[in-house]
């Protein structure tokens, strides 16, 4: 091959980095963040003719801008986070789990239904465990499906796990039917309205302290699972070689299987916290697609717990922010999406050029953006 | 060497089929954007001239919130959207600066979290325009006691006992049935022409709700009005807004054989696939809902059912400013203004206009009433919920029963000889299976 070299040397080569220390990497995300917010603002003032800044104000302000704003974001971030959470074993092992949409939506319908059966008769902090415990079984059953499936006969799980999500939401559509409210609305209604039995109780007089607390507390427990547990390893070593996995001993039938019983779990958990601590009713949106859009939120991160939870934050307030731009300035909701698209594709951008560099013409081993 | 080439490729691949994926749906983004904001400007400056009638109260001081479930491309949402804004301009309030409106709210927690920030945003009178938002709307109406929550379609207001939820819907069946009447005088052209031999129609209709029974029975009655011997297949989406899945419904039932296909679902799907089928030779023609449907398609829609909201809202509104008490349920029709059809269409048959001018006619002094119990049947039920005599016409009916616990909640139905609708509430009640009607989902 190094015939290639003379003569004709490319302008811009392009060579895998060994390494990157971390102060770079920082830098060159926050200087792909500074160019998206550049681009989108010139896309603004393209298409609108509208003050990017003042767009930008508005946006932080529809996530930001009151105190109660500022609560719904962190909700929604909570919610999102909290998936991330579930799904970063499970692809840390490779295993593709495009069915969190479904494993949530079943942890929702054990709550909605145990909340609607129990509300009035058992006191909610019983009934706050109860939910969360037939939520975290019920996510649990819709992840270890695919998963011995899969550890047995080696179906595809990204086909196994998908199908699931339509199983779930068949399944969610039959409770709707079965406990709607009023008769023949075809929707559930906010479930204990009166009574606000089985509902988050507010801590701190916030009613959103129990999602944080509980998120949080899943967040470290992730962290130091993956990073400093036996299982942990586990899962790295039959995510990044399965054979190496065997040669060393590994049960891989048993990782997967405990994996994703975790991994389900994890969001079926996540479904209580949206049914008992945000919507009090189930429907078939009750995930809202947030089950895929977890999927960046882990990968983004490469399943690191507090940049899972910032990227969910970044990903919820630039929706929140939408929605005020496209109330205040009378832009359609899918100006926001262009901007949100922009700043995703800088960010996964930058992801390219942490790990390659660029070399120029003429340059050794030179320097490059 | 080839390693890097190969890594590098891989990573072109991917940004670049991600810059692909992000770019198609952007485009599409952006041109509906800049419709949007056309559109604002062009109504702010026409609200700009109209001059505020003060009245003793302050009408510019009032902030009024909006929450829609789709933007103004779906036909159901532009006609809230259009309506309340026309009201507004019509009692002097500037829609521009005094109104917040929030559109693609889902039915969701969502929406309680938009009405709760509209309340603390200052607006006094909040309005949600999607059945769904109701339950979110009584929640938020029960922590806002000062402001006014209305949950258009909805039908909870009374039972909930909330003094500041209410609830409004105009009569839509009334304009339903004179569409059925076009509907009707269009079947009977091809019939007597000998182009169609059974007199068959087809209905998408979005969910099996009160609302949707009520209007395609009215629909199907104003049809049965001019062909007595018309029969009708309904079709449900499950959804207020599929275009794919209302097309899909409408292409099953015109290949069963229907001729003329009516909707209630959002958007453009049935007509479109309707003027497709033509194009490829079919007999068939539709009646649209919401907005007219010539747009899209211009050689067989005949016309659509229509509500005028802003009559619905200007009357919450005037209540609202001069401090009288808001009816808890306000319903209104042809009387009012409330409700009407769409330009007719060029496929109309002939004598169309005059049918439809005695129907309204009809409609408006009572001699026609639209749930006429004896233009109906219905088979007998053992629930109690309804009793017909041996000819099947109804003589008593329950007008709510809102658990389902076949214990009337609110009233008899059958006064005169008619099932009333929406005088009990707001909402349509009249959710009963009459003979001819087949639903076939």
């Amino acid at each position: 091959m190094s015939h290639i070299k003379s003569g004709h040397e490319p302008l811009i080569r392009i060579a895998k980095r060994d390494a990157i220390a971390k102060p770079k990497a920082i830098m060159i995300r926050a200087i792909a963040v500074l160019l998206s917010l550049v681009v989108s603002g010139v896309f603004i003032f393209a298409i609108t003719g509208l003050n990017p800044i003042r767009v930008y104000e508005v946006m932080v302000e529809g996530a930001f801008g009151t105190s109660r704003r500022s609560w719904v974001t962190i909700r929604d971030t909570m919610m999102l986070f909290c998936i991330a959470i579930g799904l970063a074993p499970a692809y840390k092992m490779k295993f593709w789990n495009i069915g969190a949409e479904g494993q949530v939506l079943i942890g929702g319908i054990c709550t909605a239904g145990l909340m609607r059966a129990l509300g009035s008769s058992m006191p909610t902090p019983l009934l706050l465990v109860v939910m969360a415990c037939a939520s975290l079984l019920g996510g649990c059953l819709w992840g270890i499906i695919p998963a011995i499936f899969k550890a047995e006969w080696h179906t595809n799980e990204t086909l196994f796990t998908l199908m699931m999500n339509y199983v779930a939401i068949q399944l969610t559509s039959y409770c709707v039917s079965l406990w709607e409210n009023p008769f023949g609305s075809n929707s559930v209604g906010i479930i204990n309205q009166q009574t606000q039995g089985g509902w988050f109780p507010k801590i701190f007089g916030q009613a959103v302290s129990l999602n944080v607390i509980i998120v949080l507390t899943l967040a470290i427990g992730m962290h130091i699972y993956l990073t400093y547990s036996k299982q942990g390893y586990e899962i790295a070593v039959v995510g990044d070689s399965v054979n190496t996995a065997r040669y060393a001993g590994i049960n891989v039938k048993a990782v997967t299987i405990r994996t994703m019983a975790v991994s389900g779990a994890i969001c079926g958990l996540a479904g209580f916290i949206a049914v008992a601590g945000a919507s009090h009713t189930i429907s078939t949106s009750t995930a809202g697609g947030q089950g895929f859009t977890a999927i960046i939120v882990a990968w983004l991160a490469q399943f690191n717990s507090a940049i899972m939870g910032l990227i969910a934050l970044l990903l919820v307030s630039l929706q929140k922010g939408a929605i005020q731009i496209a109330s205040q300035f009378k832009l359609n909701n899918y100006a926001s999406n262009v901007i949100t698209g922009i700043i995703l594709f800088f960010i996964l951008g930058s992801e390219f050029f942490i790990n390659f560099r660029l070399i120029l013409r003429g340059k050794k081993g030179g320097e490059e953006k | 060497m080839k390693k890097k080439l190969l890594g590098f490729m891989m990573a072109m691949t991917m940004v670049v089929s991600l810059a692909a994926c992000g770019g198609s749906s952007n485009s599409g983004a952006a041109a509906d954007k800049t419709d949007a904001a056309a559109e604002t400007t062009e109504e702010a400056t026409e609200e700009a001239s109209e001059e505020p009638v003060a009245e003793g109260v302050d009408v510019t001081a009032i902030k009024v919130g909006q929450i829609c479930v789709e933007d103004e491309n779906s036909g159901y949402d532009a006609a809230h959207i259009e309506g309340l804004a026309t009201a507004m301009k019509n009692l002097g309030m500037d829609p521009a600066t005094q109104l917040t409106l929030v559109v693609d709210i889902p039915e969701d927690e969502t929406c309680y979290d938009t009405a709760v920030d509209e309340a603390e945003g200052g607006c006094g009178i909040i309005f949600s325009d999607s059945y769904g938002h109701q339950t979110y709307m009584q929640q938020a109406a029960s922590e806002y006691a000062d402001v006014t929550f209305v949950a258009c379609t909805g039908d909870m207001a009374a039972p909930s006992g909330l003094a500041n939820l209410k609830n409004i819907f105009p009569h839509t069946y009334e304009s339903r049935y004179v569409s059925g009447v076009v509907a009707g005088m269009k079947l009977k052209e091809m019939m007597d022409a000998g182009i169609v031999t059974d007199p068959y129609v087809g209905y998408v209709g979005a969910y099996p709700y009160a609302e949707v029974v009520s209007g395609y029975s009215a629909f199907f009655l104003g049809v049965r009005s001019i062909v007595p011997d018309a029969h009708m297949d309904v079709q449900f989406t499950n959804s207020w807004y599929d275009p794919t899945a209302e097309g899909a419904a409408a292409e099953a039932l015109i290949s069963k054989g229907c001729s003329i296909i009516s909707q209630h679902a959002d958007s453009t799907g049935a007509p479109s696939a309707v003027q497709a089928a033509h194009d490829n030779g079919k007999e068939v023609y539709c009646v649209g809902y919401n907005i007219d449907m010539r747009a899209v398609a211009p050689d067989v829609a005949l016309t659509s059912a229509q509500n005028n909201w802003s009559v619905l809202y200007e009357h919450m509104l005037k209540c609202y400013i001069d401090g009288t008490e808001i009816p808890t349920d306000f319903s209104a029709g042809i009387n009012e203004d409330a409700v009407m059809i769409s330009e007719l269409g060029d496929a109309c048959a002939e004598g169309t206009a005059e049918a439809v001018e005695a129907a309204w006619a009809g409609i408006k002094d009572g001699s026609i009433k639209v749930f006429d119990t004896a233009s109906f049947t219905v088979q007998p039920t053992d629930n109690g919920s309804y009793a017909v005599d041996a000819d099947g016409h109804l003589t008593s009916a329950f007008a709510l029963d809102s658990d389902g616990d076949w214990v009337n909640d609110n009233g008899e139905a059958i006064m005169d000889g008619a099932f009333v609708e929406s005088q009990l509430r707001s909402a349509p009640y009249f959710s009963l299976d009459i003979d001819g009607i087949t639903k076939l989902n």
